[in-house]
């Protein structure tokens, strides 16, 4: 795998499979029903591809697990009872948005945690400096030299 | 014989690289103008030996010359001739050497172009340069050599994997390489700034040029491999967040919140510290999409530990380079001084919000990227992340950017009004609006969303337009001033205009084909008849045919359009006999921006075939809107105070001699 230019790497699983994806004999006749099964499949993996949802996948298991989504929602089920049905069999791994739970909590939490802290790192640093340009630097002994030169040993100290 | 030539100058150019390593860096410690020099001529030398090398394997594989294990594994006699010369770089070893070529093409670039540099810090700019390419000399050397010869020369090489010959692909991993290997300048220059623990204004005007050049590759690169995924892969999708994909993205969104922050410590001397960390994340991001995909750790955690050679190899490099210059910037940032105040709701404010955003993005996609892989390797559980998990983190932070993009052109330097902007901005906003009715009435309600989504698109259009207009004093100065005004405008102006357009042509394609295509998947008899969007496509039969090195199937579809034949559309299936192997190719059929698509899947026993036939409204603006942005840079870069090696504007005459006398 690894001798093919990078990006094929990616696709080179599909190389042997010109079959493509969703077969016109498993579509649902009821067009509902097709579409809420279309919508699943976009979120369910095909456990032996790479990051492939078993909508866009040929492989045969990918095959399988669509007729079994028709088959559960023939049966009545709801779109939640179908992914906990294959949770249950599959695991998480078959779903390609993760579950919030505590082991991704950070793949979840990160992004908008460096969004919060971002804003209140910017917000407080605006704040500092606002705070600071309002008193102004004292002077530098140079300056002061040059300040007594200018105006007489009189001057006001900064 | 060539092999050996090709193998030597490699070695050859490590040797140079060796010493532009470490003379420069001695020349720039105690000012000797001739150890600092000596990086000029090792760079341009470095760039001959790595090119002789990259040719000496093109001829190899021109020449099908066997008896080099590379060439045998990846190239085919009868190959037509352009995927031979691609052949090179569609495997590691030869990909690794691309790589490598295109860093000498900068650092030589660097060298010639770099005249007005300080000399210390161009000594040190092609030090840091060197030790990239010193690294991955070595990587080629020691575990990916493309020279090796096989001690029988086989009669017939293994052809190159099919679904790599293709014209796209040709060209996609070199523009993309130039984009990300491009990034190593900037952060060569950042490494040498925190060296020098010297940085000003003029710094960022000698990195935005070499960043814009890159960031233009790799926005073109980025475009073309998504392109070449809708056409090859048969199913129509343009982005499927894949975790190569993801590799060439991340350092894209950096770079461009590198574009944005250099140009506030360029006019205004701030935000230095932030833009020095981010060309050193963003070349950073180059390297860990190298390794992602380099090291086979995306195959599986598993793959990587069965070889782990080259993946430690590079995960060595990375280490040293990401972890080093972190460290160095740790250390000499805080002695950075920084300049330039600005108050929140400002010029450089805006800027601040668009590399907050970006970097928030990026971060998303490099969690989403590495999370599962991370989480596999410690805990062992797996799980997956796609495109839904996308859709619903990085999608809002990106509507949120797009939607501020045009209030930032129309703020002022340093103090911003908000309120003004919003102001100036109230007949975008109106088009905007006009747009998301139309779309509304003109759809019917199939989807909430994407009319909003028209409208966003409009409004950033039509706001880079109030942008020039303002410039221009349009409506406030007579027609023939304000058109003389807009033509004199600096051209980053028009650069940031024109890019920002096609951020919103790229959201209106990928609205359209996402929202309002049609689908049909059926199984058709020669002769039957599809109905698709007012199209009519009639299955006309299938053929075979026979090309270089594969046999093809191809199915003929008639199109229709109110009763006339406006085409014929020709989806095939090609079988490559080498590799046992078969690739898809679909039709496609412009119209307008919008495309048909065929695609063909398997044949069934009653002589039926299986077809997807897709109508995409729009889709065409994904890609053109790309290229769009990149144009933007294009306009961006030719603005005179960062044409490379151009003199300052403004610089008095009296100032040449002097200039003069110091080269």
């Amino acid at each position: 795998m690894r001798r093919f230019a990078f990006i094929a790497l990616l696709f080179a699983w599909l190389a042997p499979a010109v079959a493509f994806a969703v077969e016109p004999d498993e579509m649902l006749k009821d067009p509902v029903l097709e579409a809420r099964a279309r919508h699943l499949s976009e979120e369910l993996r095909c456990m032996v591809c790479q990051n492939q949802s078993i909508d866009d996948s040929a492989a045969p298991l990918a095959r399988d697990l669509r007729l079994l989504v028709r088959q559960r929602l023939t049966q009545g089920d709801t779109d939640q009872q179908v992914l906990d049905f294959l949770v249950a069999r599959y695991g998480d791994f078959v779903l390609l948005r993760p579950p919030v739970k505590f082991d991704t909590l950070l793949l979840w939490g990160l992004p908008p945690a460096a969004l919060v802290a971002g804003l209140i790192a910017l917000v407080a640093m605006a704040r500092r400096r606002r705070t600071a340009s309002l008193q102004p630097a004292a002077l530098t002994p140079e300056e002061q030299k040059r300040l007594s030169t200018l105006v007489g040993p009189g001057a006001p100290e900064a | 014989m060539i092999p050996e030539l090709g193998h030597y100058a490699l070695v050859l150019a490590l040797a140079l690289s060796l010493i532009q390593s470490v003379g420069p860096v001695i020349g720039a410690r105690y000012r000797d103008a001739s150890l600092m020099r000596l990086a000029d001529s090792t760079a341009l030398m470095q760039f001959f030996f790595v090119a002789l090398s990259f040719a000496a394997l093109t001829v190899s594989y021109v020449t099908s010359d066997f008896s080099v294990a590379n060439v045998f594994e990846n190239s085919h006699s009868m190959m037509p001739l352009i995927y031979k010369m691609t052949s090179v770089w569609g495997n590691h070893e030869g990909s690794m050497l691309l790589w490598v070529l295109i860093l000498a093409v900068f650092g030589a670039g660097v060298a010639a172009f770099g005249r007005n540099l300080p000399s210390s810090l161009k000594a040190l700019v092609l030090a840091v340069q060197s030790w990239i390419a010193t690294a991955f000399y070595l990587f080629i050397l020691l575990t990916s050599n493309p020279f090796l010869r096989l001690p029988q020369a086989p009669f017939e090489g293994r052809d190159l994997n099919p679904i790599l010959q293709d014209p796209g692909l040709a060209i996609h991993p070199p523009l993309l390489y130039l984009g990300y290997v491009g990034f190593s300048i900037a952060f060569s220059f950042a490494v040498a700034a925190l060296i020098e623990g010297r940085i000003d204004a003029a710094w960022a005007r000698w990195v935005r040029p070499w960043t814009l050049a890159a960031w233009m590759f790799l926005t073109l690169g980025i475009a073309m491999g998504s392109y070449w995924a809708y056409y090859t892969l048969g199913w129509g999708g343009f982005w499927f967040w894949d975790p190569v994909e993801n590799a060439s993205l991340m350092p894209w969104l950096s770079g461009t919140a590198l574009l944005h922050s250099a140009v506030v410590m360029e006019k205004r001397n701030a935000l230095k510290i932030w833009t020095v960390l981010l060309a050193i994340l963003t070349f950073s991001l180059s390297l860990i999409g190298t390794f992602l995909v380099r090291s086979g750790v995306l195959t599986s955690v598993h793959a990587f530990a069965t070889d782990p050679t080259r993946g430690i190899f590079i995960l060595g490099i990375l280490i040293a380079f990401i972890g080093g210059s972190l460290t160095l910037f740790a250390w000499r940032a805080p002695m950075l001084k920084q300049g330039g105040l600005f108050a929140p709701i400002s010029r450089e404010g805006s800027l601040v919000f668009n590399n907050l955003f970006l970097t928030t993005a990026c971060l998303t996609v490099f969690v989403g990227t590495l999370y599962p892989l991370a989480l596999e390797a410690m805990t062992g559980e797996k799980i997956s992340v796609g495109p839904p998990f996308y859709n619903v983190t990085f999608g809002p932070l990106m509507i949120a950017l797009v939607f501020a993009m045009p209030f930032g052109p129309l703020l002022a330097w340093k103090r911003g009004d908000l309120l003004g902007v919003a102001q100036r901005l109230m007949s975008a906003f109106a088009v905007g609006l006009v747009a998301v009715a139309i779309a509304f009435a003109a759809e019917g309600g199939q989807s909430v969303l994407a009319p909003f989504g028209v409208g966003l698109a409009f409004f950033v259009m039509a706001g880079a337009a109030v942008d020039i207009a303002e410039r221009a004093g349009l409506f406030r100065v007579p027609l023939a001033t304000a058109a003389k005004r807009a033509a004199g405008l600096p051209r980053s102006a028009w650069g940031t205009a024109v890019a920002h357009v096609g951020i919103a042509l790229t959201l209106l394609g990928i609205i359209g084909a996402a929202t309002w295509g049609t689908e049909r998947i059926v199984a058709l008899k020669p002769s039957q008849t599809v109905a698709l969007s007012g199209y009519e496509l009639s299955f006309d039969g299938l053929t075979q045919r026979r090309g270089p090195n594969y046999s093809a199937q191809v199915a003929t579809f008639s199109v229709h359009s109110g009763g006339a034949l406006i085409g014929i559309m020709e989806p095939s299936k090609r079988s490559f006999s080498a590799r046992g192997m078969s690739t898809n190719e679909a039709a496609l059929m412009m119209r307008g921006l919008g495309q048909l698509y065929l695609s063909l899947g398997d044949t069934n026993a009653d002589g039926s075939i299986a077809v997807r036939l897709y109508y995409k409204p729009l889709v065409m603006l994904i890609w053109f809107g790309a290229v769009v942005m990149m144009l933007g840079g294009a306009l961006s870069l030719s603005d005179r105070r960062l044409r490379v090696g151009a003199p300052k504007p403004g610089r008095k005459p009296a100032a040449k001699p002097a200039l003069q006398a110091a080269e």
